[in-house]
């Protein structure tokens, strides 16, 4: 099962960024970026490990802790965010606000976890972006342990 | 739709009541509130009015016997200013005035001719002349330097008692003391260091210049974080509101569950004398109990009490609604029940998710002779808009500085949108 959903975010993977060439058409209703399993999965995650500091709606908290919607943190590179989720993070501004909460180190949560749960959080609150597969967790994890 | 008619009904009441008002106090008297009473639910008899909106981060404010308003901005405005000077103009509004002060913050207290305001490591003061001006606006003197500063509970807030001494809270930058902040299962660091040189209220003179840690006394500990706080006149006694613990059920999830971790621990009154300790981080307060608690870090289980040397607190309020002020009402425009109540400003929650956010809301505890006397209610509401906005926490507008107003009215600064609340008795 692990192994299949591993395929089937791959899959995706691949397939967005085949669309993301083709840049503004219209995106038809199918964009939802990750199987539904793993979407789910990933709720549950957030629901449990995420969602008091950063909100049922993913908006944070003034001054506090930092919005998961339309940030280059979350949108943009992948290591970056994974780091997130496993170093924690905190003294750090972002996008120009200050956040002055600590966020703990998450990295009790599995490869499989992290990914699920920062796929759903790229593809929900109004986010889209491409899924993160377990293998990729898995390649940033080792690299982060150096 | 039920808001909307009863909304319907009320504003010619309000109306025909403020104009009536009006024409009765021809000269003295509150100014008439907005027709919409500024969006707050109050009691009968109140009103309220916008007096100004600031468009920042307006955190504590203070008022002269002049009248004059200071609000201190969490960070600069656009014009570079982080202290907004408001005079009133007419009908009770007040305009922007000047401002003055690079740096942002959360204190501010006028008292005795000097204007008291904080940064996030420093206590600046200014001279007031005869009209509430300040004098001095680029030069300030330093009266304390060097207090720690790590984002997390960062604000330093000010009161003076009566013997020219100045009080500065210095919040944990912690939530539990823990060896790693927050992290799931960690426990607490022995003896815990914070406290050398936060987690407490600091005690310095209010004349002096340019101190540190060294010459000031730690006059409280075991405060967490505490944002509001003021001088009991009649107690002739420093109280604080603490922002109690967060996250219990995320740290400790086998001993607390997402509904329990909402309700506790109570956000605290305290009346502090020299010397206490109110037990933060080795406890937490249940209110519901009425009980010192061990904390998970150190030992508890959701069952055992605290063991220690803790003051108890002198009232209790539900969890997590983050007391942003305090004020003890010395006017006289209010009803005789208010006179020497504590006025709470909750800024509103947010770790109380997944279970609906509270608070957003002045709250009022009555006193008799310096101490808390019957039960607390809600005073003025709907900061945040809607019951719906309190619930998700999207509030449009956080209470956070209470201040009282040289004729008895209430003023609250918001530092979500920056607006400035007047609220006043309009019953005869």
């Amino acid at each position: 099962m692990k192994k299949l959903l591993v395929a089937l975010a791959g899959l995706m993977i691949g397939s967005l960024s085949a669309e993301a060439q083709k840049k503004p058409a219209p995106k038809p209703k199918t964009t939802a970026a990750a199987p539904a399993a793993l979407i789910a999965q990933g709720k549950a995650v957030y629901t449990e490990t995420c969602l008091s500091c950063h909100q049922a709606d993913g908006g944070g908290v003034d001054g506090m802790n930092p919005p998961l919607i339309k940030t280059s943190y979350v949108l943009g590179d992948k290591t970056r965010l994974v780091k997130v989720v496993l170093n924690g993070l905190q003294d750090v501004d972002i996008d120009g606000e200050e956040y002055n909460n600590a966020m703990p180190s998450y990295d009790f949560l599995t490869d499989q976890q992290i990914a699920a749960v920062l796929t759903y959080v790229r593809s929900s609150f109004g986010n889209k972006a491409t899924p993160i597969s377990a293998a990729e967790v898995e390649a940033i994890r080792a690299a982060n342990k150096k | 739709m039920k808001n909307n008619l009863l909304r319907f009904l009320l504003v010619p009441t309000a109306l025909v009541g403020s104009l009536s008002l009006y024409a009765l106090t021809s000269k003295v008297g509150p100014p008439a509130p907005d027709a919409n009473n500024a969006g707050l639910k109050l009691p009968a008899g109140f009103g309220a009015l916008v007096v100004a909106e600031t468009g920042g981060r307006a955190r504590h404010l203070t008022i002269t016997p002049q009248g004059n308003i200071y609000v201190k901005l969490n960070r600069p405005d656009k014009s570079g200013r982080s202290v907004l000077m408001l005079r009133e103009n007419s009908a009770g509004k007040a305009e922007v005035a000047g401002g003055f002060g690079s740096y942002g913050g959360t204190g501010i207290y006028a008292k005795g001719g000097y204007l008291y305001a904080s940064s996030d490591q420093e206590v600046f003061r200014y001279k007031l002349n005869e009209k509430g001006e300040v004098t001095n606006p680029t030069q300030p003197e330093k009266i304390v330097t060097g207090l720690i500063n790590r984002r997390q509970h960062e604000s330093k807030s000010v009161v003076l008692d009566n013997n020219g001494n100045l009080y500065v809270n210095v919040g944990a930058y912690s939530n539990s003391c823990q060896v790693k902040d927050r992290q799931k299962g960690s426990l607490g660091q022995p003896n815990c260091p914070i406290l050398d040189s936060a987690g407490g209220i600091w005690q310095f003179r209010a004349d002096k210049l340019n101190q540190t840690y060294g010459d000031g006394t730690r006059y409280a500990t075991g405060l967490r974080n505490v944002v509001g706080l003021d001088w009991n006149q009649q107690a002739n006694q420093l109280f604080v509101m603490q922002h109690g613990r967060d996250q219990l059920h995320d740290i400790f999830p086998d001993l607390y569950d997402t509904k329990q971790s909402a309700q506790l621990p109570a956000e605290c009154l305290y009346a502090l004398k020299k010397g206490d300790n109110a037990g933060w981080p080795y406890m937490y307060y249940d209110g519901q109990q009425r009980k010192k608690m061990m904390a998970p870090e150190y030992g508890g289980d959701g069952k055992k009490e605290a063991t220690g040397n803790f003051i108890d607190p002198a009232a209790a309020f539900p969890a997590h609604m983050a007391p942003n002020a305090l004020l003890f009402y010395t006017g006289t425009m209010f009803p005789e029940k208010y006179r020497n109540g504590a006025f709470i400003a909750f800024h509103g929650s947010w770790n109380r998710a997944p279970e609906p956010q509270m608070g957003y809301y002045v709250a009022f505890q009555p006193f008799k002779n310096g101490k808390p006397s019957g039960d607390w209610e809600i005073f003025a509401d709907n900061f945040a808009g809607s019951p719906e906005k309190v619930a998700s926490g999207r509030a449009d507008h956080k209470p956070c500085g209470l201040a009282q107003g040289p004729d008895g009215s209430l003023y609250v600064s918001d530092d979500k949108a920056g607006t400035i609340y007047r609220i006043v008795y309009t019953k005869k």
